[in-house]
């Protein structure tokens, strides 16, 4: 059956994956630095004829504080993508769980949190979680970068959970007939041969996960983050000067760019190894 | 001729004042008014968008294939910027960075934007979506075996009827299932029109809870209406996907 | 009733087994005895693959009855675990275990299912890959090895559950033809052994050689069967001369 071997891919089981994977290139680099350097240049001609000071004096000047926000998107991305993975993956068990009721209540909640929208989510965490915890006598406060983490680590947890399902049905059922003739219970059919199967296949759209969930980061700034995209924002309303924008804001992306691009090696790299069977 | 609703807004007042849960939207006139506006601007937004980006996703990938280098760099281009890039800066960069030049002075001196708020996160959005669509509409043609062209073509297919035939109904199918997955992604995307100021449902949901202080009542409905307007897109795709499946290939 | 070796090992009693809307097994019966090798051809479709699993309770039956050791396989309260600890089954596509290597693939199943010791399970394994004549490729993971050595890695994986009867399913289908011989030269010398066999095969000259009885299947239905040197020689059935003669 032409199914086993040809490559047409209307034949194979559809795979997360929001179109092309997020692929970085050193084009990319190239062309934000390229757009950088020439959009300063202009700029900083519009500066010397209005006598302020440069801009790349200014972006230098602001670089400090912007490092600081950039670190909190990526702490907010690293604790995000932790815990929605450490929820995600008990989801996705559950998601092929022989039980139906918790097959139906896995579905529901995955359902759910990968339908909303990612900035509803965040509204939804920064307003209805409580400003503090109280266990016992102990009071811990929850600062909003923290119930933004949450909130972006709902939509994590959701993906991953899919993710961990499609990785199991990838795997061929040919494995499971061998373990089960084997006489291996379904246990430990999952544990010692499916699942470890399927952490090679994970890998790469996990990582590709993260690199959507970093970009995603930006968001928080609508619910009043004070990270990389509030204070970029701020810096240009103390500034007050139309040439810094576009300047700015491709200073942002270059951040952006520069974190993200060694991600995307890697990712690519790791499919690279997986790939071939 | 006009269903009458009283009884039920009515409902919504009693059970604010029996067990304080405060749907406004329900039973006071102008908040109704408003959030209903709210959802259609955030309808007819993705509707907008939904559209306009599979069509820039369909021409994106006809030039892709185009023999003149420099319109292929143009699109690579444009696709590698709008991927690469949160579409939140984007769509600040947009409204902002292009906005700001593209003003437009009325007869009192006042400086007023030629394009609508509206209108820019539309365009970005579409756009955004469009790079995602092209990608996938060229992966979905590529994946086609060459052997099913050449066989078209020694039946007697000319080039365009083969596409049109043979390749671009295959390539349609390969294409369903990332195409789908990048349309449920967009409307969910629509929400950032929120940062600049669209009046569309989170927008006036904000401003309804600011007014009534309801944030939990209106959090929730939010968090209902935005999955069931998802679900309903990904019901009426998997349904089109379903329907187009070739029986005896189905995967898994 | 406890079974003894004067009863037929397995025996499969008006088998049927519906997919959907197709029939695919419309009452088998037949007896394999202890130490006997069965051979069972026919074209594609007709079921056999299908007959192999029903045995194993790899796949449910609607009606008949399946009996082996004595021990109902039809039986919803069957203990699947302890059949297939006597019964053990190599597939057309290999199936083993990527992840690991070869001596853990035989080992897995008796260390993890059997519980058995270690050291002991794994001095079996060895003579066991050393008797499909792989000695040496025991650190070798199955992406490494060519499609025989796999299937016989296959074998000796099955083999090292101890089981009573081994059912092959089209075993060499999925092979280049010159490895195809390095695994039917295992398969006979198992059957020398008296090792119990049921295979579904294609390769007629081999089931010739091995076999004690062959079984024709068509269309789900069991034509027609014998002895090798009879059913080859004198096909009674218009439907097996018919196969016969595409074949051969």
């Amino acid at each position: 059956m032409i199914a086993n071997r040809s490559d047409l891919s209307v034949l194979k089981p559809f795979r997360f994956s929001a179109g092309e994977p997020f692929r970085l290139r050193t084009l990319h680099g190239v062309a934000l630095v390229l757009a950088l350097i020439v959009v300063v240049g202009i700029g900083e001609a519009q500066a010397q004829a209005g006598g302020r000071p440069g801009i790349v004096a200014t972006i230098l000047k602001w670089t400090p504080l912007l490092a600081q926000g950039f670190a909190l998107n990526i702490a907010m991305s690293f604790m995000a993508m932790a815990i929605g993975t450490i929820a995600g993956v008990p989801l996705g068990l559950a998601l092929i769980s022989l039980l139906p009721p918790v097959r139906a209540g896995s579905w529901l909640v995955t359902q759910i949190f990968r339908n909303a929208p990612w900035l509803v989510l965040l509204f939804y965490c920064m307003l209805l979680l409580p400003f503090e915890f109280r266990i016992g006598n102990t009071i811990i406060p929850l600062p909003g970068w923290l119930k933004s983490t949450f909130g972006l680590a709902l939509p994590v947890m959701a993906n991953t959970a899919e993710l961990v399902r499609g990785a199991v049905r990838s795997i061929p059922f040919g494995q499971w007939e061998a373990a089960e003739s084997l006489a291996m219970t379904r246990r430990q059919t999952m544990w010692m041969v499916i699942l470890p199967q399927c952490v090679k296949r994970m890998l790469p759209p996990w990582m590709n996960l993260y690199a959507i969930l970093t970009v995603a980061t930006p968001l928080t700034s609508v619910v009043g983050v004070s990270e990389a995209m509030t204070l970029t924002g701020d810096i240009l309303s103390s500034e007050a000067r139309t040439e810094l924008l576009v300047p700015m804001y491709l200073y942002l992306l270059l951040w952006f760019f520069i974190y993200c691009y060694p991600i995307a090696r890697a990712t690519l790299a790791l499919e690279k190894r997986f790939a071939v069977k | 001729m006009a269903l009458d609703f009283q009884p039920v807004w009515d409902w919504f007042r009693v059970l604010h004042e029996t067990s304080g849960i405060k749907l406004t939207i329900f039973y006071d006139n102008f908040d109704r008014w408003r959030f209903f506006n709210g959802f259609l601007t955030s309808v007819r937004l993705m509707g907008v968008c939904l559209v306009a980006s599979v069509v820039i996703g369909v021409v994106g990938a006809w030039i892709q294939g185009s023999r003149l280098r420099a319109l292929r760099l143009v699109t690579q281009g444009y696709i590698q910027f709008f991927r690469n890039t949160p579409p939140l800066v984007q769509l600040y960069f947009f409204y902002f960075a292009l906005g700001s030049y593209l003003k437009v002075t009325t007869g009192n001196g006042m400086s007023v934007p030629i394009v609508s708020n509206f209108t820019w996160a539309a365009i970005c959005l579409s756009f955004y979506a469009g790079a995602f669509n092209v990608e996938i509409f060229r992966a979905g043609i590529e994946a086609v075996p060459r052997e099913t062209l050449e066989a078209a073509e020694s039946l007697g297919y000319s080039r365009l009827k083969a596409y049109v035939y043979v390749i671009l109904p295959l390539a349609f199918r390969i294409s369903l299932p990332a195409l789908n997955n990048n349309l449920v992604n967009l409307i969910k995307t629509t929400t950032i029109a929120y940062a600049i100021a669209v009046p569309e449902m989170l927008y006036v949901a904000n401003q309804i809870w600011s007014d009534e202080s309801n944030v939990p009542e209106m959090m929730n409905v939010l968090l209902i209406v935005y999955v069931a307007l998802v679900g309903l897109l990904v019901w009426v795709m998997s349904r089109w996907e379903r329907a187009l499946t070739i029986p005896g290939y189905s995967p898994v | 009733m406890p079974w003894t070796p004067d009863q037929p090992l397995v025996s499969i009693k008006d088998v049927h087994k519906t997919f959907g809307n197709v029939e695919v097994l419309k009452g088998i019966t037949m007896d394999v005895m202890k130490r006997e090798v069965v051979c069972i051809i026919g074209p594609s479709g007709s079921g056999k693959s299908t007959l192999l699993r029903c045995v194993n309770a790899l796949v449910p039956i609607e009606k008949g009855s399946i009996l082996v050791e004595g021990q109902e396989v039809n039986d919803p309260k069957l203990d699947k675990l302890a059949l297939r600890r006597k019964v053990g089954m190599v597939f057309q596509q290999y199936n083993l275990f990527p992840h690991k290597t070869a001596l853990e693939n035989v080992m897995m199943a008796p260390v993890h299912v059997l519980k058995r010791d270690r050291k002991e399970v794994e001095a079996q394994a060895r003579a066991l890959i050393a008797k499909v004549r792989l000695t040496g490729k025991e650190g070798s993971y199955p992406g490494e090895l060519s499609g025989g050595q796999q299937q016989r890695i296959a074998i000796a994986r099955s083999l090292a559950m101890n089981p009573d009867v081994m059912l092959f399913d089209e075993v060499t289908a999925a092979l280049d033809p010159e490895t195809v011989k390095g695994v039917l030269v295992t398969i006979r010398e198992l059957a020398e052994d008296g090792m119990t066999c049921m295979i579904v095969t294609h390769e007629m000259g081999f089931a010739r050689e091995v076999a004690n009885q062959i079984y024709f299947t068509d269309g789900g239905v069991l034509v027609e069967h014998g002895p090798p040197k009879e059913f080859f020689a004198n096909p009674k059935d218009a439907r097996t001369k018919q196969f016969l003669d595409q074949i051969l």
